[in-house]
């Protein structure tokens, strides 16, 4: 019989990843979860508290910036541990690996997988397709399967005190590093994560003013929200960083309110927010597909409706 | 320095329709993903500093030859175009081995370069597993690219931060959209652009049998969504909407 085997070296996302293998294992795609772990022994002793047995392997000299590396370590492993199902995480470094490690083993894939559903006898994944106009129910019908799960799909899987998973060593042999990493920088730690925001003012291409920006700063201290954006104003008009972008290149946001302030309301920017409770969509052009995406509408300059919601919020 | 950029021919997005939840795709031209336009950038800036060539791979329907011309047009000097007969999409598994055995075909390559994700189903799995077909390293998410004596220093984006990762040569990598401005070609690109070489193959041509499938699509629906759609009139009228709405406190 066959196994799940899962890996990321995040641990928060491993934890909501053994929520997923849990139900691809009721839907008959694994007996047993089995927990991967590279150069990590204390992720495998948090796998341990859940109940899952790990499996940690030391690799000298492997970084996890070196997919190809990392590919034929899981690949190896998940030979020796029976495992024709690897469950990723669809960061960016997982995607990544995904593919590397499907061609590897033959195997069929799918990448940033948001929800499982009964499909028949079949477990369907579910993903955006055609740049997030549509969300498709796929399976995998080779034998080996390598799925990668985006990031917040599943909540993190919760401690048992009664049961402890064991914690073994594998060895893999015959692995040599690819590239090497010169340096690290990672972003500073008040850097925000839009995608866990529970307001979000969202600035489009419908504010045509730089100097507007200072306005919607105001607006969103007065809403407790933060700022993200569609993709333009970061990538063409640099007026914001690319992490505060929402839609499908970017964050997928679940807020409870989303004002959106001049987005047009293309799908590849719609498939960041329409899981949002409430939509606000304040545009100039009453035909903006973003209106029919939104709870309430206001059609408006934003260069005058502006400084009216600051006053009108006091 | 020979460069192979991996292009996929996908719907323009913004001409797809949704009737009865259903994505319209007939009549809706063909054309390159953005992101894979940066990968074309990336490659004809290298090989304006370095000399060399850049050949366009792609695998597509009927039309390829129509839409490489862009690509022709913004700088690649040559395309290899593999030609399925499918109305399907090409699953990545099998767009994976076409693109690999073309570029293998290709004889020395020292660079290949994907966009991080195509446009149209962004599953970011191709550039990974020809890179494992290739048998070559790889970096995904690069938005900066240092070449130096046969070897890239590159600079690649992550969720956390920031990662400066050197690989030596040949090497696949992908790329983001910060990269990069692509260029618009002039009207005399555009115009010699046809003249550019191609070689045009099918997929059975190139593989002899084309494998299966490994993924089954079993739906593929817009979502449905419900909107309240209300119009308000006023700054005022919104603010009292969203208090109504248990938003803004009790101020």
């Amino acid at each position: 019989m066959s196994n799940i085997l899962v890996y990321t070296e995040k641990t928060e996302l491993a934890l909501e990843l053994i929520e997923a293998a849990r139900i691809l294992c009721r839907a008959g795609l694994g007996d047993e979860i089995k927990w991967l772990s590279i150069n990590n022994r204390a992720q495998a002793e948090e796998s341990a508290q859940r109940g899952i047995d790990s499996w940690v392997v030391k690799a000298e000299g492997i970084t996890i910036a070196d997919t190809a590396a990392l590919a034929s370590i899981i690949a190896q492993a998940s030979r020796v541990l029976e495992c024709d199902t690897i469950v990723l995480s669809s960061d960016r470094r997982g995607k990544e690996l995904a593919g590397r490690l499907a061609a590897k083993l033959d195997a069929g894939c799918l990448t940033d997988v948001k929800a499982l559903e009964s499909a028949g006898q079949d477990i369907g994944l579910v993903r955006n397709a055609l740049g997030g106009a549509t969300v498709a129910v796929q399976t995998i019908t080779s034998p080996q399967k390598v799925i990668a799960f985006a990031p917040g799909a599943f909540p993190c899987t919760e401690e048992v005190p009664e049961k402890s998973g064991a914690v073994n060593e594998l060895e893999i042999t015959g692995v040599k590093a690819s590239v090497k990493v010169i340096e690290n920088r990672p972003k500073d730690a008040g850097t925000v994560d839009i995608a866990k925001a529970r307001i979000l003012v969202i600035v489009g291409q419908g504010i045509e003013d730089k100097e507007d920006l200072p306005l919607v700063q105001e607006l969103a201290g007065k809403l407790g929200a933060e700022i993200g954006c569609s993709k333009p104003v970061a990538t063409d008009k640099k007026w914001l960083p690319e992490e505060r972008v929402v839609g499908l290149s970017g964050k997928t946001c679940q807020p409870e309110l989303a004002v959106i302030l001049g987005v047009s309301g293309q799908v590849q920017f719609t498939v960041g927010i329409r899981d949002a409770k409430l939509v606000v969509s304040v545009n100039k052009d009453e035909n903006a597909y973003m209106n029919q995406m939104a709870d309430y509408v206001l059609v408006s300059d934003l260069k005058e409706v502006l400084p009216e919601l600051l006053q009108a919020l006091g | 320095m020979n460069i192979v950029v991996a292009m996929k021919q996908i719907p323009d997005l913004q001409q797809v329709r949704i009737k009865n939840r259903k994505p319209i795709l007939d009549d809706v031209p063909l054309t390159f993903g953005n992101i894979d336009r940066n990968a074309l950038e990336a490659a004809v800036l290298i090989k304006e500093q370095v000399g060399g060539s850049v050949t366009v791979v792609a695998a597509g329907k009927e039309g390829l030859e129509d839409t490489v011309k862009e690509a022709l047009a913004a700088g690649a000097d040559q395309a290899y175009l593999i030609i399925c007969n499918e109305q399907e999409d090409i699953e990545s598994s099998i767009s994976a081995k076409l693109l690999a055995e073309a570029i293998k075909q290709l004889g020395s390559v020292d660079l290949v370069l994907f966009g991080e994700g195509s446009g149209d189903n962004y599953s970011s799995q191709v550039g990974s597993r020809v890179a494992e077909l290739l048998d070559l390293p790889q970096v995904g998410y690069v938005e900066r690219i240092e070449l130096t004596a046969g070897e890239l220093v590159v600079t690649r984006s992550l969720e956390d931060g920031k990662e400066v990762v050197q690989v030596a040569l040949p090497a696949v990598l992908t790329v983001v959209t910060d990269l990069n401005q692509p260029r618009i070609p002039s009207v005399t690109q555009i115009l010699k652009a046809g003249r550019k070489p191609k070689k045009v193959m099918s997929d059975q041509e190139l593989l002899g049998a084309v494998p299966t499938p490994k993924v089954k699509t079993l739906s593929n629906l817009a979502p449905e969504i419900k909107r309240k759609q209300i119009q308000v009139g006023t700054a005022v009228e919104l603010v009292e909407k969203l208090q109504a709405e248990g938003f803004l406190g009790r101020a």
